[in-house]
């Protein structure tokens, strides 16, 4: 598993370091929202998941779309707004869908995936399916009343949802302790009698260890768990950010606990890695990223007498 | 067979329960209590717990829940008590039903049914009270139905669960001890209808307030429109009917700003202008909360003889 993951990670980098890129030159616009730093999570919890499991994201959803099987170049050809994107240029960065891959979005309402999480666990357990529903959401959501609605709907029903919480500790600028009059995360969950506990997301290793003990729970039909990664977010909240809330020498302090560098260095200096190993890895990345650009380059546009498409079946 | 439009409700939920394994019911106190206004009485002991699901008092986790099971494949009925109470759900409603399949590109299909109570007339005040029909037919990628009659009652909820789109049912609490045939023809979710033709002016209305515009088109050789559908609104039959006409009144339980009426007066603007004698009036509500006090609440809503006054005004 442990090349995989730094692949994982190193595709996430690449594409956004790209995707900031390109917003310079104004081939993408809208609200962009970078992950980088907190691509650990989505690399470890992703390879938890199997193919007929639900994932529900929000709006900092590039690396989770990726993980779970969109083509990169149908990420960025929706980024560019192009008819071959993964939702037909209709959602752009915030709305990245896949139903064959069970991929729901990309949901920009702060909690908004939260209830259909719940929904999707509750259809799963109507159909009789074992399906475990993986609901990503930043710790901003739990200021909201969804989120405590779908935690305690999850947990009175035993739904077989996996509530994944990525505490980058900032709401866009507000701190978690200038929102929230709990700080601790799993004490919220954990007063819904549901399984809480925390892992250290910029560890990839821990992050997949603590995904994978939550979804196995969750696939025994004991009911939803919550786990919350500690995480940061090492770029600005979105392309609008000049970034006031927060001391540089807090983020260059957590820049050294890096995902992607802290793993690489760990791999190293057990002998699992070499330099030429990673070099190649990065390569890789950087090669389906420069096909990434190309197709959406290559991409087209809809025809505006397409407009009204979408709005209902009919 | 004569029944009333609460038994209506009731049996095409039956039938809609009994027909559908994928079709459950879920909302506050649907299954144990039988429903706030008794409609669901029954159908926990003949359905089970799993698919006449007692829910939380948590509108916009259950309305959500109910988007994500639609999304499972499953077709959830949801009941909302009130569309007052319908308002803790608007996100889930308007940012994700209404929303999912245009921002995936066609990819996703959300076949949520919702029934909530609309309208006044029983004394339950303010928050118990409003018509928010045109708030909810402002949105594209759902669909807005105002049964109000007994087979309309019976027949709309089949129709909206073969939708493939969100649905909303707005159900009259007025209009539940009202009596008419239960018939087991289809009905469709596409068409407004006549309910009684007449010659001197067109009385346009929807729900609860159709009674009212019978009574009063008696008076006034009315023809009434009742027009079921409030998005997408079928304007045919409306312009047919002022082409005879050639005057209209428009009533709705709504607010007059910017209600569901104001579209439809603007449509005839646009489409009818020339086949019309008279501006077009309407009888909306006053503009003020629901009151309590029975001569008070009376006087706030659309009456018989407020429509009559309105036709006698484009005559003067």
């Amino acid at each position: 598993m442990s090349v995989p993951f730094l692949a994982d990670m190193l595709r996430i980098r690449r594409l956004e370091e790209k995707c900031a890129e390109l917003y310079g030159e104004g081939k993408i616009r809208g609200f962009l929202h970078l992950y980088i730093g907190e691509e650990a999570v989505a690399a470890g919890a992703m390879p938890a998941l199997e193919a007929q499991d639900n994932v529900v994201a929000t709006y900092r959803e590039h690396g989770h779309a990726l993980l779970r099987g969109v083509p990169m170049g149908a990420i960025l050809a929706e980024m560019y707004g192009k008819r071959e994107g993964c939702s037909g240029g209709r959602g752009g960065s915030m709305h990245l869908f896949d139903a064959q891959r069970r991929f729901y979005g990309g949901n920009a309402i702060v909690g908004g995936g939260l209830p259909i999480a719940v929904g999707l666990g509750l259809a799963d357990v109507l159909a009789k399916r074992s399906r475990v529903t993986a609901c990503f959401f930043g710790e901003g959501a739990v200021a909201e009343g969804a989120f405590h609605e779908s935690m305690n709907l999850a947990q009175l029903w035993r739904l077989p949802v996996a509530f994944l919480c990525e505490n980058n500790l900032y709401a866009m600028g507000t701190a978690l302790a200038r929102s929230e009059s709990q700080t601790d995360l799993c004490a919220k969950a954990a007063s819904y009698g549901t399984t809480a506990f925390k892992a250290d997301g910029m560890d990839v290793v821990a992050v997949h260890e603590a995904a994978q003990r939550a979804c196995a729970q969750v696939r025994a039909g004991q009911g939803p768990v919550f786990v919350e990664f500690q995480t940061y977010r090492f770029r600005a909240h979105s392309m609008f950010d000049p970034e006031l809330y927060r001391d540089k020498a807090e983020v260059e302090q957590w820049k050294t606990r890096g995902p992607i560098h802290s793993y690489t260095a760990r791999l190293k200096a057990k002998g699992e890695l070499t330099e030429e190993q990673f070099l190649e890895l990065d390569r890789a990345a950087l090669a389906e990223v420069a096909e990434a650009v190309a197709f959406a380059e290559a991409g087209t546009w809809e025809p505006v007498a397409e407009l009204t498409r979408h709005v209902s079946a009919a | 067979m004569t029944i009333t439009y609460r038994e209506a409700l009731r049996q095409g939920l039956r039938e809609a329960l009994a027909g559908d394994a994928r079709v459950f019911l879920m909302g506050e106190d649907v299954g144990k209590y039988g429903g706030t206004y008794a409609v669901s009485k029954g159908l926990l002991e003949e359905f089970g717990p799993e698919r006449v699901r007692d829910t939380p008092l948590s509108e916009l986790g259950f309305v959500g829940a109910g988007v994500g099971a639609a999304l499972g494949g499953m077709r959830p009925i949801v009941e909302v008590m009130t569309v007052n109470f319908s308002l803790l759900a608007l996100d889930q409603i308007v940012n994700n039903a209404a929303l999912l399949r245009h921002m995936s590109g066609g990819q996703l299909s959300v076949p949520l049914v919702i029934r909530s109570c609309s309208g006044a007339g029983r004394q339950l005040a303010a928050q118990h009270s409003h018509s928010l029909e045109g708030w909810y037919a402002h949105i594209p990628g759902i669909k807005v139905l105002a049964p109000a009659t007994v087979e309309d009652a019976h027949g709309m909820l089949g129709a909206a669960l073969a939708d493939p789109d969100p649905v909303i049912v707005f159900e009259y609490p007025a209009l539940f001890e009202t009596k008419g045939e239960l018939s087991s023809a289809k009905v469709d979710i596409a068409s407004s209808k006549v309910r009684r033709r007449g010659s001197k002016v067109t009385l346009i209305t929807y729900g609860a307030c159709l009674p009212k515009a019978m009574t009063a088109a008696e008076e006034v050789d009315g023809e009434v429109i009742d027009l079921r559908v409030l998005r997408p609104l079928d304007m045919g039959p409306v312009l047919e009917s002022v082409r005879k006409t050639r005057r209209a009144v428009v009533v709705d339980e709504n607010w007059r700003s910017g209600s569901l009426a104001a579209e439809v007066m603007a449509r005839l603007m646009e489409q009818g202008f020339y086949d019309l004698d008279a501006p077009v009036a309407r009888v909306c509500s006053e503009e003020v909360p629901v009151p309590y006090a029975r001569h008070l609440e009376e006087a706030a809503l659309p009456q018989p003889e407020k429509i009559v006054a309105a036709v006698k005004g484009l005559f003067a």
